[in-house]
């Protein structure tokens, strides 16, 4: 499978990175190349098989339904790039 | 004092013990090579005060007789790992200036065990290159050349900063992390000792997520046994990690003299690939040699899904972190370029942050699990997953106890000459390593030899999971056996 320019325009709408008119023939050629390395497992047997989604065969750990942090908001927005009395500011999203 | 540096851990630990010199001494050398290095550009951000001020602690507690088994000892941290109140960037300008209000698990278990912290790594950015040469900070030179030549040699990545600076006698010992190779194939670029432990031994809790079936914390130190001191200190369960699991922690240092007699080591045949160059398939042929003097014996092995390995790695660890960076917005943390809406500012600060190797793999794992290509890309590599797994357990069920293989293809390349054209260049370089991430098994890459040029050489092995031990018993067997391999030649002093 190869990926044409609209495609690599909607992928990287849909990753939220902007990319120029410029980029996107590169881009196209990378993804491609890519792509065709990994064309080869299509022609693998994979009938039956069950798809790996944990290394460590073990149940997943539950911990009690509790609070177990928090009342530190200073330090939950002392790395944010704009922020107000405690809150993340982001530009208006509600017209 | 410059002496102290050529050390290994291990040897400082004892003559701290023994009053030979002074956490402070160990410190004071240490910062002072650091600062005569920086052409390796190895550190992101030197923390010689904080080092410092650790080292007196250090003192205290060895006076006190509440020594650590790290008590003293100055250590590299990969800049993938939160330290709080220290800068922590991933290697990418998404990141530059985010400064942790927490401790990573790991990072926190070897200052809990008196290790100090002279500072931050280079690394690939978001640990995605082989050669660190993605880094927003620079690429890291290795301490390494070849034989004649001026010419700048990569570390391998994505833990570069971390093997050049444990070669170049920066630091006794470094974190680094292995996704794909990590750790084991700038160990096997540097000379230096890396062991990527099994997935779930180490909490990733406080690491910088990229792929986070695959990822897993590991040290690169200067010997076998200074990585089985090291790994000791820093694995454990972690009640934070879900994925972290809840067995003992062995003393691994103990089993790095116990021998490899009556041990079955499996060759496998899918590893012997067309077109391998003549020194690495010698090396291999010297890594069994060495093994059935050691009394092991050989057995030839078959793991028929090893080729389909690294393209399925490229798809399955690309989805993970385009899922895992999604988080990267200008929002809570790091970098925000200003946009006419919330989409445009969020499409502008990715665009700005992310270097190009991330910005492919973020692209490439959202078109896998996009509509349509989810199970057609996704679904099917992880079933390949399974297959893969299943070659090694197959093998291990036979009796086989650990694996031998090449840990890369090649020796160490020089800056800027791999990858330019073609993205699947430099990603061949994770061929021998990156099966054992899709396992989730544990590798070791040792020190064996050197390649026609002067460049260092190393061999893998692979174990069962969780058995760390066996991996530390026969890397030790190959340390001692393999030619000793001198320090590269202080060049950037």
């Amino acid at each position: 499978m190869s990926v044409d320019q609209a495609t690599v325009r909607r992928i990287a709408h849909l990753a939220r990175i902007k990319v120029s008119e410029h980029d996107v023939p590169h881009l196209q050629g990378e993804l491609n190349a890519i792509l065709a390395f990994v064309e080869e497992l299509s022609g693998v047997d994979v009938e039956g098989v069950e798809p790996m989604t944990s290394v460590q065969p073990m149940p997943m750990k539950k911990r009690e339904d509790i609070v177990t942090d928090g009342s530190i908001p200073d330090a939950i927005v002392a790395n944010a790039p704009v922020s107000d009395d405690h809150f993340f500011v982001v530009p208006k999203v509600v017209e | 004092m410059s002496d102290l540096t050529a050390l290994t851990l291990a040897c400082a630990r004892d003559g701290l013990r023994q009053k030979k010199f002074s956490a402070i001494e160990l410190a004071h050398a240490h910062i002072h090579a650091i600062e005569k290095a920086r052409a390796l550009n190895a550190f992101i951000i030197e923390t010689p005060e904080k080092a410092l001020a650790m080292a007196r602690q250090s003192e205290v507690r060895i006076a006190r007789g509440e020594a650590g088994p790290l008590e003293g000892i100055p250590l590299g941290i990969k800049d993938l790992y939160c330290t709080e109140g220290v800068q922590t960037t991933a290697g990418s300008h998404i990141l530059e200036g985010f400064v942790p209000a927490y401790e990573s698990t790991v990072t926190a278990n070897l200052w809990r065990d008196g290790a100090l912290m002279l500072g931050k790594l280079n690394l690939d950015e978001f640990a995605m290159g082989s050669s660190n040469e993605t880094s927003h900070f620079g690429p890291v030179i290795s301490p390494w050349r070849r034989r004649g030549s001026n010419a700048a040699i990569v570390p391998g990545g994505s833990s570069g900063g971390s093997a050049a600076a444990v070669a170049a006698r920066l630091c006794y010992g470094a974190t680094a992390s292995d996704t794909g190779g990590s750790i084991r194939q700038p160990a096997a670029f540097t000379g230096t000792t890396g062991i990527k432990p099994t997935y779930g031994r180490c909490s990733r809790w406080g690491m910088v997520a990229f792929a986070s079936s695959l990822d897993q914390a590991g040290p690169i130190a200067r010997s076998v046994r200074d990585a089985a001191i090291l790994l000791r200190s820093m694995a454990g369960h972690d009640p934070k990690d879900t994925t972290s699991v809840d067995i003992p922690v062995p003393d691994f240092e103990a089993a790095v003299e116990r021998g490899i007699k009556g041990l079955r080591i499996g060759i496998p045949k899918e590893y012997r690939r067309d077109g391998m160059a003549a020194e690495i398939e010698n090396l291999w042929a010297q890594g069994i040699a060495w093994m059935k003097d050691a009394g092991a014996t050989i057995t030839e092995i078959s793991l028929p899904h090893t080729r389909h390995a690294l393209p399925a790695y490229y798809i399955v660890a690309p989805a993970e972190a385009s899922s895992n960076l999604a988080r990267y917005d200008g929002v809570r943390y790091g970098l925000r370029v200003p946009g006419k809406d919330i989409a445009d500012m969020y499409e502008k600060t990715r665009a700005a942050g992310f270097g190009k190797e991330v910005r492919r793999r973020i692209m490439i794992g959202t078109y896998v699990l996009s509509a349509g290509y989810y199970d057609a890309y996704y679904v099917r590599a992880q079933k390949i997953r399974t297959l893969i797994k299943r070659d090694f357990e197959t093998a291990f069920d036979s009796g086989i106890d650990a694996i031998l293989t090449p840990a890369t293809p090649s020796a160490a390349f020089g800056l800027g000459e791999k990858g330019s054209a073609d993205p699947v260049e430099m990603y061949l370089n994770d061929i021998f390593t990156v099966t054992v991430n899709m396992a989730g098994l544990p590798g070791i890459s040792v020190p064996a030899g050197v390649s026609a040029d002067g460049l260092p050489l190393g061999l893998q092995v692979i174990g069962r999971a969780f058995d760390e031990e066996t991996l530390f018993s026969v890397a030790h067997v190959i340390e001692q056996a393999a030619p000793r391999l001198a320090a590269p030649e202080n060049w950037w002093a």
